[in-house]
């Protein structure tokens, strides 16, 4: 067993269809069911799977881009950071492509000297720093509860190597505050969501349960594959029909309902829970990570004194709407014509689990 | 960056990293947070260069032959 190929069975694809099918055809009125993550949105486009569903089912994407929620301001800092002489500034390939303001990028100060340096793990950074005494390296931990613990076991491990010449610029952010303003927006009346996959391994199923408790909403922890997200909607779909809203996990062979315990703890141990600006959700309690006090001197954001900067997001870019799942990418106007893979004006363009990237990629067909 | 995908552990290094084979691929996942014990032949779930998980052959072999009875008993 590969754990990819078996996910991917034709006979199942075609029994889980049937199923989404005669499911569809008793609810008998049109469902909105939410992919959170990014990945799920880029697994959905690529192996056709909006096409495969009955014309009721509607898949909208949501803010599962790490890259792309994070808010321009955060973007401009962490271009502060790697234009700075003496800095080494390591992220992940994602970020080198995301505009700040004026159309700066990280990829852009790298062609012009700076050194920037993509990694793609969060513990490279150690050896990053221990090669380059001379210089501060700063690493950028973007992401969310997945990403999130291994920042926090760089910055660990970082401080029992007494690394001073370390420091990590965090935006990570958190999913079911995320979750939550979206589940309460009038204007998506989303009847479910696909919970992200690998985050749920690390956050468990408990995190979740506002959703049916609170807004009625399904929720069901997804995996990748295409038998995995069939399934995911068919069991958002059950619910519906039967009317019993809950938690529930798809993806068993990757999430426990407690979720990862140690992964847990060590995040816990390391950061701790903060207001933080999104992209199109805007500012939201709670919903980002800050580095604990006592870890203070690895934090860039104390390390580093921050001029004021200006930030403004490109005119026309509607990747905050998009990110909300409230318009489709080929509706914005800067779609395909002016905004495209080699030519990205906002993030959902950038990254490889954008939504809009999605869109140009594998819905060349749809209308705007 | 946010791709998680299984490997096979081939070999364990004292400071807690896995080198992993990915379909061919040889990379390294540090095992700071996977929450079970990793030996030599388990698949771990990877995500940036970390293993967030031990994947249990089992279970998802029974999740897979539950899933085909639901579909040929019509339940689903």
């Amino acid at each position: 067993m590969k754990f990819i190929d078996e996910f991917r069975d034709p006979d199942l694809i075609r029994g889980l269809l049937k199923g989404i099918e005669k499911t569809a055809e008793r609810i008998g009125r049109p469902v909105t069911v939410m992919e959170v993550c990014g990945t799920h949105t880029m697994a959905i486009g690529r192996f056709g799977l909006r096409r495969l569903l009955p014309a009721g089912i509607r898949l909208v994407s949501g803010p599962g881009c790490p890259v792309c929620v994070t808010a321009i301001e955060d973007v401009d800092r962490a271009l502060h950071l790697a234009g700075r002489k003496g800095i080494l500034f390591a992220t992940f390939g994602d970020m080198l492509r995301v505009p700040g303001t004026g159309g700066v990028t990280l990829q852009k100060l790298r062609a012009d000297g700076a050194d920037v340096r993509v990694v793609l793990s969060p513990a490279d950074v150690i050896a990053l720093a221990e090669k380059n005494r001379s210089q501060e390296v700063v690493f950028m931990g973007i992401g969310f509860e997945t990403t999130a613990p291994a920042a926090a076991s760089l910055i660990l491990r970082a401080r029992e190597r007494n690394l001073d010449n370390l420091t990590v610029f965090a935006v990570h952010k958190l999913i079911p505050p995320a979750m939550k303003a979206l589940v309460e927006d009038p204007e998506l009346k989303l009847d479910g969501f696909l919970c992200p996959g690998h985050v749920s391994t690390i956050i468990g199923a408990k995190a979740y349960e506002f959703l049916p408790e609170q807004a009625g909403a399904s929720a069901v922890i997804t995996g990748f594959e295409p038998v995995d997200i069939l399934e995911g909607i068919l069991m958002i779909l059950r619910q519906i029909d039967t009317g019993e809203r809950k938690v529930e996990i798809q993806y068993t062979r990757a999430v426990n309902p407690e979720g990862n315990p140690r992964a847990l703890a060590l995040m816990e141990r390391v950061f701790e829970p903060g207001q933080a600006p999104w992209r199109g959700l805007g500012s939201m309690d709670g919903s980002g990570l800050r580095i604990r006090d006592a870890y203070g001197p690895l934090d860039a954001a104390k390390r580093f004194a921050f001029p004021e900067i200006h930030s403004e997001e490109v005119r026309g870019c509607a990747c905050g709407t998009v990110l909300r799942g409230a318009m489709r990418p080929s509706r914005c106007p800067l779609f395909r014509v002016r905004c495209n893979p080699r030519n990205p004006l906002g993030p959902c363009m950038v990254s490889s689990e954008g939504t809009c990237a999605a869109c140009f990629k594998y819905h060349r067909e749809e209308e705007p | 960056m946010c791709i998680g995908f299984p490997g096979k552990v081939l070999s364990i290094s004292e400071d807690g990293f896995a080198l992993i084979d990915v379909n061919g691929v040889r990379r390294e996942a540090c095992l700071d947070l996977v929450d079970q014990e990793v030996a030599v032949g388990d698949y771990v779930l990877c995500h940036a260069g970390y293993a967030i998980h031990r994947l249990d052959e089992a279970v998802a072999l029974e999740k897979l032959e539950f899933l085909r009875d639901l579909i040929r008993n019509e339940i689903y």
